[in-house]
């Protein structure tokens, strides 16, 4: 007879297809009852070697492939990899179009968090989010649709500039937005922030500190969320950052909630980026003297930029040729997601799905 | 004075002529068994009725809340729609996996449906609108009301699939946390009508409703009907994005929809209730009694959509506190109060 005082651990798998886990991440699951003992990730479900395509195209074919890792904000993802071929060439990029650049990678980090909060709520229960933000992220798409004819893979960053300048009648939509904006975050909030089922749901759940967080190698909102201020459009400012005013806001609470205010502020900051970069866009030329056929000398890049999620990363390896010899992506959501079991020690199940949504993962970079 | 739809429609049938002719026709025995089976497909059909735009007004107010139009293209409004839903549940394939148990689960939405039907008739809907006054309604509701967890956890239990087997569970232990204390708070209620039977209450409300005598029981049968629906913040069985699609998870077709019908009439009986016991019931003034009926019940539902669409899940462990750390002890308190300050007077 089977001992039944004996805790009999049921094993679960949650993925590749399950709600909460926002695409195809699998987690392979040991529990007790509602308490979770035991939590493997599984990726590569949305494998697609992109790495290894990156060396069989030129260096300007292959940013259309930098807007489906992270595609909800991809911008960021195009002005990483560009960045790096730019500073393998030499070249010295228009001032407007680093400004340009600087306005889509923020906006495209607003639209990226709004799909978080729109996601992480509805993991939490709470529908109402979903569709405000929605609203919102709908309004920047038809942004970036003026401005580049794409709404999801723009392409628009190209080496030594961007592929095209502001349309007639965008800098006022854009204004508008800006305008309105500030005040539909603090409608999200209303909904949320003090709520009480919202904060029982999130306060204290996740935890991680600031040493596991640095172990880990956690960047980005995930990171600042533990009290590790750290952001490299502070410490290592690239493009134009370094004549903006904005503040990088760090909670010291290592929790999801904590993890929900650094995003939340993150908009607002973003939106106050922008806004600078509108009134400060100077005139001149969107693309530099790039040569027809990009070869870069042989050598080694590893470029960087603050991604929605945390540290992009491309490592760029040139053999002189036409097309890169290697490209190797650090992928934020991948290293944050490292830190899962981490943060859920005995979690239940449905702390599990809240923490598992305040990384903000995203498959298609993490798989690349 | 409170009559019996059963009297209503013999009075309407004497008044038409109609019932003297059926009395010579028909011996009086049968005659009755016919009249109440006429009223109970009455009951049932409008029931259903409700149901089906329950559904509809669901959509409807979640999505006014969340700024779309929700259902548009089905009738003028999407008045159709409820109807183009049961039509596809209708035709879609019953899939039956292989390893379920097979009797349970084909018993399991029987099991959730029936009990809600069964207490469709205890609800007062108006003066004359009353079709069973039970002495003990109130016991009898309370009791029956709890059954359909029953089905839910047949279902749970029948579908053989881990992710249903934790809503099942996650069920029977919620159940327990808040029903105690549900029953309790309809206690004070009892404790002042002096009567079970639910006309009798709400005629016992003629002056005062009870939600202003007993404002703390009403709060506490309230968060314990929200929990009993199942609905947001208190949705563990069905958490979509927890469980996947929690106890329900294996159905399909009309079998499926049984659990939806089923929780949509719950709504529908549970407003009805709360309006009953608190809101006064049919009591008001100018307009007919069940008008006045309508209008309370379909507040409250209007109410507990409104908190679906604004507010998160709470998690399993955080009610099971609430249950028996606050609503328990309150409820308790409730009672002590009530009963001391009726000694009094």
């Amino acid at each position: 007879m089977p001992d039944i005082r004996k805790v009999v651990e049921i094993p679960i798998n949650m993925g590749p297809a399950h709600p909460a886990t926002h695409g195809v991440l699998r987690l392979k699951l040991k529990l007790d009852g509602e308490i979770v003992k035991e939590i493997t990730p599984v990726i590569g479900y949305l494998h697609r070697g992109i790495e290894k395509i990156a060396e069989t195209k030129t260096y300007p074919q292959f940013i259309p492939y930098t807007d489906r890792l992270d595609y909800v904000g991809s911008m960021i993802y195009n002005h990483g990899y560009v960045k790096g071929v730019e500073e393998l060439l030499g070249i010295e990029v228009p001032e407007r179009a680093e400004y340009l650049r600087v306005m889509m990678a923020e906006l495209s980090r607003i639209a990226s968090h709004l799909i978080w909060l729109s996601a992480w709520g509805l993991d939490l229960g709470a529908m109402a989010p979903f569709f405000y933000c929605f609203r919102e992220r709908e309004e920047v798409l038809n942004l970036f649709e003026m401005i580049c004819g794409a709404r999801i893979t723009f392409s628009y960053m190209r080496i030594g500039g961007v592929s095209k300048d502001m349309p007639e009648g965008f800098a006022e939509r854009l204004q508008r937005f800006l305008d309105i904006f500030p005040e539909k975050i603090d409608e999200y909030e209303a909904l949320l922030t003090e709520n009480e089922i919202f904060l029982a749901r999130t306060v204290g759940i996740g935890r991680l500190s600031r040493e596991e967080a640095i172990d880990y190698g956690v960047t980005g909102p995930v990171a600042r969320a533990s009290g590790l201020n750290y952001d490299i459009r502070k410490i290592e400012p690239y493009s134009v950052y370094d004549r903006f005013d904005f503040r990088i806001p760090v909670e010291n609470g290592g929790d999801v909630y904590s993890r929900y205010l650094v995003r939340m502020e993150e908009m607002r900051q973003s939106t106050r980026i922008v806004q600078q970069a509108l009134d400060g866009i100077p005139e001149g030329d969107i693309m530099a003297k790039v040569p027809k056929k990009i070869k870069p000398p042989a050598g080694v890049v590893y470029s960087r930029v603050e991604g929605s999620k945390g540290e992009v990363g491309y490592l760029i390896i040139s053999d002189g040729s036409d097309k890169p010899y290697r490209i190797k992506i650090r992928s934020p959501a991948y290293c944050n997601l490292s830190a899962l079991p981490a943060m859920c020690k005995d979690a239940k199940i449905a702390d599990l799905v809240a923490t598992v949504g305040s990384i903000d993962i995203c498959l298609g970079e993490m798989d690349r | 004075m409170t009559r019996t739809m059963y009297d209503s429609l013999v009075g309407i049938l004497e008044h038409l002529g109609v019932y003297q002719t059926l009395q010579v026709l028909i011996p009086e025995p049968l005659l009755k068994i016919l009249l109440i089976f006429l009223i109970a497909g009455l009951v049932a059909t409008a029931g259903s009725l409700i149901l089906a735009y329950l559904t509809w007004l669901e959509r409807k107010v979640l999505s006014d809340i969340q700024q779309r139009c929700g259902p548009m293209r089905t009738g003028y409004h999407g008045l159709l729609q409820p109807i183009a839903d049961g039509i596809k549940l209708l035709v879609k394939e019953d899939i039956h996996p292989k390893a379920i148990d097979r009797w349970v689960f084909l018993l399991a939405p029987i099991v959730m449906f029936v009990p809600v039907v069964v207490i469709l008739a205890l609800v007062p809907f108006g003066r004359t609108l009353v079709m069973t006054d039970l002495k003990v309604g109130l016991v009898f509701l309370l009791a029956v009301s709890s059954l359909p967890t029953l089905g839910i956890m047949m279902a749970s239990w029948a579908q053989n699939n881990k992710y249903a087997v934790l809503a099942g569970l996650r069920r029977a232990a919620e159940i327990i946390s808040y029903e105690v204390s549900m029953v309790l708070a309809a206690v004070g209620v009892v404790l002042i009508a002096g009567t079970f039977s639910l006309p009798g209450i709400v005629e016992a409300q003629r002056g005062l409703p009870y939600i202003i005598l007993q404002p703390l029981g009403f709060v506490i049968f309230f968060i314990g009907i929200l929990a009993d629906l199942g609905r947001i913040p208190f949705d563990f069985p069905e958490s979509e994005s927890e469980l996947v699609a929690g106890y329900n998870l294996e159905y399909s077709g009309m079998k499926f929809s049984f659990f939806f019908l089923a929780e949509y009439l719950e709504l529908f009986v549970a407003a009805g209730i709360i309006t009953t016991l608190y809101l006064g019931g049919w009591n008001g003034p100018l307009l007919p009694s069940w008008l006045w009926f309508g209008i309370k019940t379909f507040a409250v539902i209007w109410v507990i959509i409104w908190i679906r669409a604004t507010l998160p899940r709470f998690r399993i462990d955080q009610l099971l506190d609430i249950g028996w750390k606050w609503l328990l002890p309150l409820a308790l308190l409730n009672i002590a109060i009530t009963g001391g300050v009726l000694a009094v007077i």
